[in-house]
């Protein structure tokens, strides 16, 4: 079972706010669905390279060439609190 | 024509119609976007007339098209079924989007889905589930639950969907139709809303295997915006065979007929298939694929641990929604996520987060990734002996709305036999089978059969499933066809 403290922690990292109820809901969860995750781990794959990609491509280059794109204004349009030609943001230490 | 027959027909006849003059594009639209949609299929829909009096040209001239809410479009609201991109209109459009525009075809409507693709049977939406045609107290599947809907409801002829783990198979098994997940690489991913990147690939959900054949010739080639991209070399033919002498199916022990959780119907109409395979002059034979056993648990270690890296974008700064009430920068970014994202979203950011976090990153993914190895060997060393592998698509069909929600794990095995298939970047196809009971009794409903091929050999793939589709002959139609009570 995953400790609470464990949550609140990964929760933090991932920049997530849980309530009380979702943390005790998501320690439940997450040790259920590790338990079921956990069988892989007794597996003897020491040997064995992991694959992050099923394709094979080698480094993929093409020519690094100026073009044009999305305007800023264009770019600045779906934003939340665009200002003066930027992202605006609440202050780190407000 | 009635606007009755004109939606009855499959995309590849009202392309030929249009191509003759019988029909005119402005009324094949105007037929699609006048039936009602009582399935929540759809999240943004045109108008009847939107389509104006342009006929189009291309290879898909003046073809209705439906494209899961996922896919970015210009000008058109993309939420990804989610509330934290709720009124987010994009700048720019998706590759597949604007090659299949580019072909001919015209936007019917954005369709709802699971938030960010994540879930089996679209009840994670933020939108509200979208009602499964067949019977309207089931889900349809997911996540491409709202076009799997629209395609089998007669709402759309044919729909963009995309599939991470099962997410076109699936819905297409339970919605009775044709669902096609294309070899990693084969169609750009460029403005397709990531959720897995190593696994996320979009595909056609249609009527018929010759619709699928259509739309995937357009969507497929390389882009130089996703470097993953390559397309399929030789291009995608339209299938035409008529028999399977020859060939050779593969009945994986582990993902066949006996495995756990397939339910009686299910295993009905999955051998009563491989009657039909034999009886075409097939060849069938059990074969085995020892790690597909681990796909689920590989899987849910791999597409969260890339969910969370994917989704750590949505933070309120460059688009979606803000929380307005925090104070300082760190709040914004939690309250926000906090808010905006659903449920299952939110536990896969947490299960990818734990996954990868010091400690735990070898343990976990690094595990998984080396399943993923054994998992993708399997395959080769199957198909030295077979030319396609044949599972049931999913463990059964068509189930009752919220009687998953509260088991996660429960929720994840719909995708046990597609899973693998995923892991392995390989193509497979879902094209129905015939109709069953559920376990306990019900009304009949689609079971979808799965055929898997090696690696961009999705001309024979889907050869082969035509001749199949010929032989079976599923031409039902959901009660709620037309937007008719279900």
């Amino acid at each position: 079972m995953i400790e609470r403290e464990q949550v609140v922690h990964v929760a933090r990292l991932a920049r997530l706010e849980l309530s009380e109820e979702e943390i005790e809901r998501m320690q439940a969860e997450l040790s259920g669905i590790l338990e079921h995750v956990d069988r892989i781990s007794s597996l003897d794959l020491s040997e064995v390279e992991p694959t992050s990609h099923v394709v094979a491509l080698e480094n993929v280059m093409r020519p690094d060439e100026p073009r044009p794109s999305l305007p800023r204004e264009r770019a600045l349009e779906p934003a939340p609190d665009p200002y003066d030609g930027a992202f605006r943001v609440p202050s780190p230490n407000a | 024509m009635s606007a009755r027959e004109l939606i009855e027909l499959s995309a590849s006849e009202a392309l030929r119609r249009i191509g003759a003059g019988e029909i005119s594009a402005a009324e094949l639209f105007d037929a699609y976007a006048s039936v009602s949609d009582e399935l929540n299929a759809y999240l943004w829909r045109a108008e009847p007339g939107a389509a104006g009096g342009a006929e189009p040209s291309g290879p898909l001239a003046g073809l209705p098209l439906a494209v899961k809410d996922i896919f970015c479009t210009e000008g058109i609201a993309t939420t990804a079924g989610s509330r934290i991109l709720e009124g987010y209109v994009p700048p720019y459009t998706a590759t597949s989007v604007e090659r299949v525009t580019a072909a001919g075809a015209l936007i019917l409507g954005k369709t709802n889905m699971d938030e960010f693709a994540m879930g089996s049977s679209n009840e994670n939406s933020a939108f509200g589930p979208v009602l499964n045609p067949w019977d309207t107290s089931r889900v349809p599947g997911g996540s491409s639950g709202g076009s799997a809907a629209a395609v089998a409801a007669g709402l759309a002829p044919w729909a963009l969907g995309t599939d991470t783990g099962g997410s076109i198979r699936q819905p297409a098994a339970l919605c009775g139709i044709v669902g096609l997940k294309p070899t990693y690489g084969a169609i750009s991913r460029y403005g397709m809303i990531a959720f897995a990147s190593s696994l996320d690939q979009c595909g056609p959900l249609t009527r018929t295997v010759t619709d699928a054949a259509l739309l995937l010739r357009e969507l497929q080639g390389r882009d130089e915006r996703d470097s993953t991209s390559v397309g399929i070399e030789g291009g995608v033919e339209l299938p035409s065979r008529e028999d399977l002498r020859g060939l050779r199916f593969g009945v994986p022990r582990e993902l066949g007929p006996d495995a756990e959780g397939i339910e009686a119907g299910v295993r009905e109409v999955f051998e009563r298939t491989l009657r039909r395979i034999e009886e075409l002059g097939g060849e069938v034979d059990e074969c085995e694929l020892p790690h597909s056993r681990h796909g689920i648990s590989a899987y849910y270690v791999i597409a969260p641990a890339e969910a969370s890296a994917n989704l750590a974008r949505y933070d309120g700064v460059r688009y979606g929604m803000r929380d307005p009430d925090a104070r300082d920068l760190t709040g914004m970014y939690e309250r926000t996520r906090g808010r905006g994202f659903g449920a299952e979203v939110k536990r896969r950011i947490m299960l990818g987060t734990y996954a990868l976090s010091s400690g735990y990153y070898d343990a976990y993914y690094g595990q998984a990734q080396r399943v993923r190895t054994k998992i993708a060997e399997d395959f080769r060393a199957a198909f030295e002996s077979f030319d396609f592998l044949v599972t049931p698509t999913a463990p059964t069909v068509a189930f009752e709305l919220g009687s998953k929600t509260d088991d996660p794990l429960a929720m994840y095995m719909n995708d046990y036999c597609t899973v693998p298939v995923s892991l392995a970047g390989v193509p497979a196809i879902s094209l129905p089978g015939g109709l069953a009971q559920p376990d306990g009794g019900g009304p009949e409903l689609p079971v979808g059969v799965q055929v898997i091929a090696p690696a961009f050999t999705e001309s024979k793939l889907l050869d082969a499933a035509y001749a199949l589709e010929q032989a079976i002959g599923f031409d039902a139609r959901p009660p709620g066809f037309g937007g008719g009570e279900a």
